[in-house]
Formats: C-alpha cells, sequence, structure tokens
C-alpha cells in the first residue's frame, strides 16, 4: 500500500521535475518566465503531433518501433516548446517586454491553442506508444524494483536533466557564467560574458525542458488520451522552484512530495471536500517555505537578485 | 618623455538621446604613467571611460591601440586589448566568493589544433637543427640520426600529434569544470601583488576596501595593461587611500598605464603625472602634473575663477537643538548599530560626522528622522517656534517630525533610491513633498514648477528641462535637485548626509555655502562627510563614529586629519587593550 503510493508519487513528481528544472534555469538568467503552464501544454501537443507524424509514416501499428514512438515525440515537444521560449525570450530580452506580461500571455496563449488542436487531433493508436512510454527495466515485485525500476523512461529522463542541471549550476563555467547572469547582469556584462546569449539559451533550453512535463502527463500518465490539467500542474510547478530554492537536486525531492500530497486524495480515504482540501497542501507548504527562506534571509537562499528586470547595457 | 603611448582616443563623440556626453575628444595614455581625468559632474568623464572599456559605443571617432586602430564593442573586446575598468560602483555579485568574481566570465582560449600540430613539429624540426648545428659533419649527423634515440623521438612526436585533439578534448572539459581549488590558486596571484585578503570569503561579507581590492584583483588576473579606476577613493578612509595608492605607484613602475578618474584635487597632485580636464563632454587640455597647481585646474574644469575657500563664520546665539542620550539600535540581524550614543547638536553649528562608511550614521539620522527603532535611550528636541519647548521626539511619528522642521536630507549610495522618483520629472519630484499642502482635489504644480526652476538655476543643474525624468540626469545634477528641495523646505534642524558624494568641486562648494547659510540662519545642522579636509575646513564640531559607538567629538578649528582617522578605525579592541595596559600600569 504504501510501496505503490511512493511508487505513485515519484512517478507523478516527474511532470513537477520536469517544469520547476526548466524553470530554474530560466530564473538564473534573471528571467521570470510565468509562460510555463502555457509552454509545458504546448510541448504536450507538441509530442502529440511529433507522435501522430511517426505513426501515419507506418503502414500498419504493428511495425511501431519502441525506440522511434518515445524519441519522436520527446524531440517535437522540446522543439514546440522551445519555440515559445524562443518567442519569450525574443520578447523579453530584445524587446524588453515586461516579463510577467509576456509570460501570463504566453500560458493563455498556450492553454488555448492546446485545447484547440488537442481535440482536432487524430489520436489513433495513441495507447499502444503509450505502452512504450510506460516500459520500465523490470517489472518484478520486490520493493525495490517496484520503486525505483519500474518507471518509464521520461521519469528517468527528469531525475538525470535535474542532477545534470544542478551540477552545471554548481561547479562549472557555465552555470557560473550564468548564475552570474541573474545576480547581476552589469556585472556579468563587464566581466566579458555573452549575457544576450546565455539568456536566449536559458530560456530556450528550459522551456524545451519543461515542455517535457506536458509530453510525460499525456504519453506516460494518463497514457495518451486527452485531458485538461496541465497548466494547473505548470502553476505547482513554477511554486516548486520557490520550494527547492532554486537548487534542482533539491527540486527531485521537493517534487516527490508535491507529487505525493497531489495524489494523497486518491489513496487516503476522504470525501470530495477533504480531497479538494489536501490538494491545497502544495500551495500551503511553498507559502510555509517562503516564510521561512525569508526569516532565515540566508543570501543563498535568495532569489536570484536580477529576477523579473531586463537588462540594456547603455541604459543610464 | 619619450614613452610609448599605449592609448589614443581621437575625435570621440556620444550622445545619449538629445544630450551630447562628449564631444570631439582627444586623449592619450602612455605606458608607466598615472593620468587623472578631472572634470565636473555631467562632463562625460566615465562616459568616455566606458567606452574604452566596452560598455558604451562611441558615435564616432577612433581609439588607437599602440598606434593600431581597434574596435571595442564590448567588455570582451576591451579585456582582449588588455583594458580593465574598475567602475565606481562595483560590479562584484554578492553571493559569489571572490575568487569565484575573479575568474567570471574568463574563457578558455583554445589554441587551434592545427596550430598546436604545427607547433609540436615546429620544435621536433628544430630539436633536430639544433643537432645539425652542433655537429658540422653532416655524415655523423645522419649516421647518428638513424641509430640514436633521435628516432625514438620521431614517433613521440609523431604520437603526441595524434593526441593533441583529445587533449584538447580533455582539456575543454576540464576547463569548464570549477577546480576544487580554485580560490587557492588566484590566492597566489593575490599574494604575489602583496595584496591581503582572503578570497574564499563571500563578497556581502566585504568591507568596501576589500571589494575594492578584489576589482583590483580582477583586472590583473586578465593581464590588463591599462587600468581605469572611477572614483575609487570616494569611499575610503585616508589610510586605505594611502594604500591603494602605493598599490597604483607599483603598478606604474611595472609599466601598467593607469587612468584614475577623481574629483579630489590635492589626489590628483598626489598621484598623477598628468592630468586631462574635461569640460562639458569636450576635452580642454591635458597637463603636467608637475607644472600646474589645484587652483589652474579648477579653472580649467569650471571655466570661470572660482573661490576654493569655505568662510567659516563663527558660530552665534548658539542653543541646544536636539539632545541626544544613550541611544542604541540593533539592525535585523540582531547586530548592534548604534552603541550607546551621545551628542548635542545645536542652532547655529555646523556638527560633523566622520567614520566609515557603514560605522552607524545612516542609523544615527534615521534615529532622530523617527525612522529607526530604537532600543533605548532619549532623544529631546528644544522648539524654537514655541520658546525652546522640550519635546520627546521618540513619541512622535516621522511626519511630526517633519513637521516639527527637522529635515533629512539622505543622499545614498543609491542617490535614486530615497529621495527621488527616478522616472518622475524635476517639478513631480519636488510635488513629492509638498503634496499635502494642497487643499483642492487637482494638484497644484505651479509652485513646485517655480521650486524646480530656481533650483535648477541657483545651483546650475544641468539639464534640458524641468520636464526631464530625473533618471536621465548625471549623479550629481540629481543629488543637487535633492538637496536644494530639502534646504527649501525652511528647516531647523538640517540632517545631510554624504551630500557631496560624486559631487564635482563647484557644486560641492556650492552645496557647502548652502549648508554654511542655513547655520547662519541659525539652523542646527548635521553634516555626514567623508572627506576629511572638508569636514575641518567646513564643521564647528566634529563627532568621529566607529561602528556605531561615537569615539570622540573634536574642535572643527583645531582638530588633525591623523587623529580624526584615528579615532575612525579605533575598536573596541584597541580600547581593550588599552584599558588592559592601565590595569597592567596599575598594577606594576
Amino acid at each position: 500500500m504504501f510501496i505503490s503510493f511512493l511508487h505513485s508519487a515519484i512517478r507523478f513528481s516527474t511532470i513537477f521535475l520536469f517544469g520547476s528544472t526548466g524553470e530554474t534555469i530560466t530564473e538564473k538568467s534573471g528571467h521570470l518566465n510565468l509562460g510555463i503552464p502555457g509552454i509545458m501544454c504546448i510541448g504536450a501537443i507538441g509530442g502529440c503531433i511529433g507522435e501522430r507524424l511517426y505513426l501515419s509514416s507506418l503502414a500498419d501499428m504493428t511495425q511501431m518501433s519502441g525506440f522511434m514512438a518515445v524519441f519522436v515525440p520527446i524531440i517535437f515537444s522540446m522543439l514546440f516548446a522551445g519555440c515559445m521560449g524562443l518567442l519569450y525570450s525574443f520578447m523579453t530580452v530584445t524587446l524588453r517586454c515586461n516579463q510577467n506580461v509576456t509570460g501570463l500571455t504566453i500560458t493563455t496563449f498556450g492553454v488555448g491553442l492546446t485545447t484547440f488542436l488537442g481535440n482536432t487531433l487524430n489520436k489513433e493508436g495513441f495507447s499502444q506508444a503509450a505502452v512504450y512510454f510506460r516500459q520500465g527495466f523490470n517489472s518484478s515485485s520486490d520493493w525495490f524494483s517496484q520503486l525505483f525500476l519500474t518507471h518509464g523512461t521520461l521519469v528517468y529522463l527528469a531525475i538525470i536533466v535535474a542532477i545534470i542541471t544542478a551540477v552545471v549550476l554548481k561547479k562549472t563555467r557555465t552555470g557560473l557564467n550564468l548564475r552570474a547572469i541573474g545576480e547581476n547582469p552589469a556585472t556579468a556584462d563587464a566581466a566579458g560574458i555573452n549575457v544576450t546569449a546565455y539568456k536566449y539559451c536559458a530560456t530556450i533550453l528550459g522551456a524545451a525542458i519543461a515542455g517535457l512535463g506536458g509530453l510525460f502527463y499525456i504519453m506516460d500518465y494518463v497514457g495518451g488520451s486527452w485531458e485538461y490539467n496541465i497548466d494547473a500542474l505548470g502553476w505547482l510547478a513554477v511554486a516548486l522552484v520557490i520550494f527547492s530554492v532554486w537548487k534542482p537536486n533539491w527540486g527531485i525531492l521537493g517534487a516527490i512530495l508535491f507529487g505525493a500530497l497531489y495524489i494523497a486524495p486518491y489513496h487516503i480515504p476522504s470525501n470530495n471536500a477533504q480531497k479538494e482540501l489536501i490538494k491545497m497542501l502544495p500551495y500551503l507548504v511553498t507559502i510555509i517555505v517562503l516564510i521561512v527562506t525569508s526569516i532565515i534571509n540566508k543570501r543563498e537562499t535568495q532569489p536570484p537578485a536580477a529576477l523579473g528586470t531586463s537588462y540594456f547595457r547603455e541604459e543610464r | 618623455m619619450g614613452k610609448a603611448i599605449a592609448i589614443e582616443l581621437k575625435n570621440i563623440t556620444k550622445t545619449f538621446g538629445e544630450v551630447v556626453a562628449n564631444n570631439n575628444v582627444d586623449l592619450d595614455v602612455q605606458r608607466g604613467e598615472i593620468l587623472s581625468i578631472l572634470g565636473e559632474n555631467g562632463s562625460g568623464k566615465t562616459t568616455l571611460m566606458n567606452m574604452i572599456a566596452g560598455i558604451y559605443f562611441p558615435d564616432s571617432g577612433e581609439i588607437l591601440i599602440d598606434g593600431k586602430e581597434v574596435v571595442i564593442r564590448s567588455p570582451k573586446d576591451a579585456f582582449a586589448h588588455h583594458i580593465g575598468m574598475i567602475h565606481q560602483h562595483f560590479k562584484l555579485i554578492d553571493v559569489f566568493t571572490a575568487a569565484d568574481n575573479i575568474i567570471l566570465g574568463e574563457e578558455y582560449k583554445g589554441i587551434s589544433i592545427k596550430d598546436e600540430i604545427t607547433a609540436i613539429r615546429d620544435a621536433h624540426q628544430k630539436e633536430n637543427s639544433e643537432f645539425f648545428d652542433y655537429n658540422p659533419d653532416e655524415d655523423a649527423g645522419v649516421l647518428e640520426y638513424m641509430s640514436t634515440p633521435k628516432r625514438h623521438k620521431k614517433g613521440a612526436t609523431a604520437l603526441s600529434v595524434a593526441a593533441v585533439p583529445f587533449k584538447h578534448l580533455f582539456r575543454r572539459i576540464k576547463f569548464g569544470w570549477l577546480s576544487r581549488n580554485r580560490a587557492q590558486a588566484i590566492q597566489s596571484i593575490a599574494n604575489r601583488y602583496g595584496f591581503e585578503i582572503d578570497l574564499k570569503k563571500k563578497i556581502y561579507d566585504m568591507s568596501v576596501s576589500e571589494k575594492q581590492t578584489v576589482e583590483i584583483i580582477k583586472v590583473l588576473y586578465r593581464n590588463a595593461d591599462i587600468l581605469i579606476l572611477d572614483e575609487p577613493t570616494a569611499v575610503l578612509t585616508p589610510q586605505e587611500i594611502d594604500k591603494l595608492f602605493n598599490v597604483l605607484r607599483r603598478m606604474r613602475d611595472d609599466g601598467k598605464s593607469i587612468i584614475i578618474i577623481t574629483h579630489k584635487l590635492n589626489e590628483v597632485m598626489e598621484i598623477s603625472d598628468r592630468v586631462a580636464v574635461l569640460r562639458k563632454g569636450e576635452h580642454i587640455a591635458t597637463v603636467e602634473t608637475a607644472y600646474t597647481n589645484e587652483q589652474e585646474l579648477t579653472e580649467m574644469m569650471v571655466g570661470k575663477r572660482v573661490e576654493l575657500n569655505i568662510d567659516r563664520s563663527d558660530p552665534h546665539d548658539v542653543a541646544d537643538r536636539i539632545v541626544v542620550e544613550n541611544i542604541s539600535a540593533t539592525n535585523h540581524d540582531g547586530i548592534k548599530v548604534l552603541d550607546n550614543v551621545s551628542f548635542t547638536a545645536r542652532s547655529g553649528e555646523i556638527l560633523g560626522i566622520a567614520g566609515i562608511a557603514g560605522s552607524g550614521q545612516r542609523e544615527l539620522l534615521e534615529a532622530i528622522a523617527g525612522l529607526q527603532k530604537l532600543n533605548g535611550g532619549d532623544i529631546w528636541y528644544f522648539d524654537p517656534n514655541s520658546d525652546n519647548e522640550k519635546v520627546d521626539l521618540r513619541s512622535k511619528t516621522p511626519v511630526q517630525i517633519r513637521n516639527l522642521g527637522v529635515r533629512l536630507s539622505f543622499v545614498p549610495e543609491d542617490r535614486l533610491g530615497m529621495g527621488l522618483v527616478g522616472n518622475m520629472d524635476l517639478i513631480d519630484n519636488m510635488m513629492l513633498r509638498s503634496y499635502r499642502r494642497g487643499k483642492s482635489i487637482f494638484l497644484d504644480r505651479k509652485s513646485p514648477k517655480t521650486l524646480a526652476e530656481r533650483i535648477v538655476q541657483e545651483l546650475e543643474v544641468v539639464t534640458p528641462s524641468t520636464h526631464t525624468p530625473v533618471r536621465r540626469l548625471s549623479g550629481g545634477n540629481v543629488q543637487k535637485v535633492l538637496v536644494g528641495r530639502e534646504i527649501a523646505a525652511a528647516p531647523t534642524v538640517l540632517m545631510a548626509a554624504y551630500p557631496v558624494r560624486g559631487l564635482d568641486i563647484n557644486s560641492s562648494y556650492t552645496i557647502y555655502n548652502l549648508l554654511n547659510e542655513q547655520k547662519e540662519k541659525g539652523v542646527a545642522v548635521i553634516f555626514v562627510g567623508e572627506d576629511l579636509d572638508v569636514l575641518i575646513e567646513l564643521c564647528d564640531r566634529i563627532m568621529v563614529v566607529c561602528a556605531g559607538r561615537v569615539t570622540g567629538i573634536v574642535d572643527g578649528r583645531c582638530a588633525k586629519k591623523e587623529d580624526i582617522g584615528l579615532l575612525m578605525t579605533k575598536t573596541s579592541q584597541d580600547e581593550a587593550d588599552i584599558s588592559l595596559k592601565h590595569k597592567e600600569g596599575k598594577n606594576g
């Protein structure tokens, strides 16, 4: 019972983890991308379009190869989400629009477009493809394999991406430069770092990673059918960034906690009202974390100092 | 002089919108010299330097380095030409360690694989030719070559050529990886130049002078030959300035070119070899420091004769205005910022406050203005408008204190932060202080407009019009607007913190004279300053603070700069030592 609860929590955490890792990368460059929920939706629909294109290219479903059925949607999902990231960074970096407004616009746009396309897309064969998404390493029933080896590809990918991001941010020159830009772009610029290029790359890469969260939800979690719930989860991913105090490695544990809290109502016997109350817990936890970090007031747990501001070298 | 010219500027012009910051400026700097750049606020010194450092790009004109024309489009280009700039507001990242700040932005300069292979082959060839040189007998050479380790060497060369691409890959990965010992590696560089600093410390834990040291190490680490320092002494104590100047002289003797921007004429005379004077964006002249004097430089800078004297009148009708008794305060980190401070501010007198930046000056003034929470002590105000009635300021709200006539004109490091709104124009900023007076529901824009115009005229604020957003004015002009507005409110107590920070000499003296005028009107003036020469010339009494405690109150007329400098750095540890010695003396 507990094992299966934990198993679902780890599985569900993937959507948060992708979103928060992507958003963390973006925020480290000083850009608050509130478009993440919309970008996750776009990532989902992009992946579905990729899957559709791949399936249409086959003569019949029996020719489906597991690798391609997973690989093609991942590429498409990242491509679509990355395009939204490009749009966002073009508006906020080059045109220096207000980041909050731009982000919210992208969310609204993304959700709307996904609803429209999701209804019209032919989803034939998706459930077979979803089997490949869900395939784990083995299916033996001891607790270790149950918890850690039975998940689909994207679950492991999310954790690997989060760990790589954490290492790159902390241990490499690229990460140092990126963090510097988020803290003080003028300083980074004076140090000879190409601020614009870093900002573009971080935003686009962040968006592409976040997009995979949407893909996971559609192809793995709900198994190839269509549900409009991604943007709500996207907001939680943004909250998770604050919860993990901008550290993707903490984000892994945070995502599992968020996942556990989110699915708890389905595992704890409760009535509808209680279910809704339990669903609020992740938000509550985020507020508590914000309060705690501001009380501790340690410089390392604060958001990047230049978060939300645009940078223009010749401004005076 | 016969020294080589390191960098030369020709006909540089730069405009910001309608404002011409630099107009056809010519300038040259030689190797191994210190050049001062002197000019009033808004005369385009910083803009000019920013163009060398790649922050701004000139509209027209050319920059020559070692006689060759170069294009500097970004700070990166500037580094490539060995130019390093230490900005007035330090460009450091607070949450990083000093070492990380120093290596920031540095890139792995990959030599191309082809070049490296050629280099290995050349080295190999050279070895062989040396071999032949040493053996005039050619046959012997060939024989030996065929049969001896030389042949093995050829194999080794081929092997190292083949290994080059892999070594490259490895180095690239390795270089992107931050070494665990990076702080120590840079520490050795710092030690070599004789800097005493712990590079593992985070920037937010550092003092201003330490931060400046980090900035200097940063440019040295990048092999800068041309160093630009923008007002480096503004925030340092006299002792720290001496230390800095020694470092600069050492670097000059090392053959580096140093450009230093400063407002303080005595420093110009002390440190520089030549002085370039800018006025209103134009280059007036470059003169040898040895053949000029302060008066001449000021005239070139301002364009007219100015008196550099502060006429300090003797205080008259002195009466206690504010009495502060034993106040203490802690900041939100729980550190004591004010520790048992007591003093009296009298009307018709200027009380100077000297101390290293951040020793509690700000908190002290804010306490009087009712903005700082106190842990204990009393602040009494004697109201001249109601027969010197004793009023307890601690029980009043900031607004009530303001209405009593206690005015705080605070000029923080961030000039726009506390006093003015950057995006609003001069008139609106005047209104920030008068909006309560209006009776109609519509705004009265007329009187703020006249006030703004008066300030622009009297203080010679350089601005296209009173409708220009304050953000667009240069730092010194912003400050004039701020101080002018506070003085216009006809206060009974005027507190001015760093009112001349970053101001040029002419406007500084305008402000000093304004303060003197206020004093003669019977206002109690409290002046927090950083230039000790000025404090000694201007103030009737000088209170020295150190780490939130008053370490001494001296008479401005007979105080010595060195004594004040000592009081400024007198820590409780020193005191403890002294008292301990006393005890020992008594015991012995």
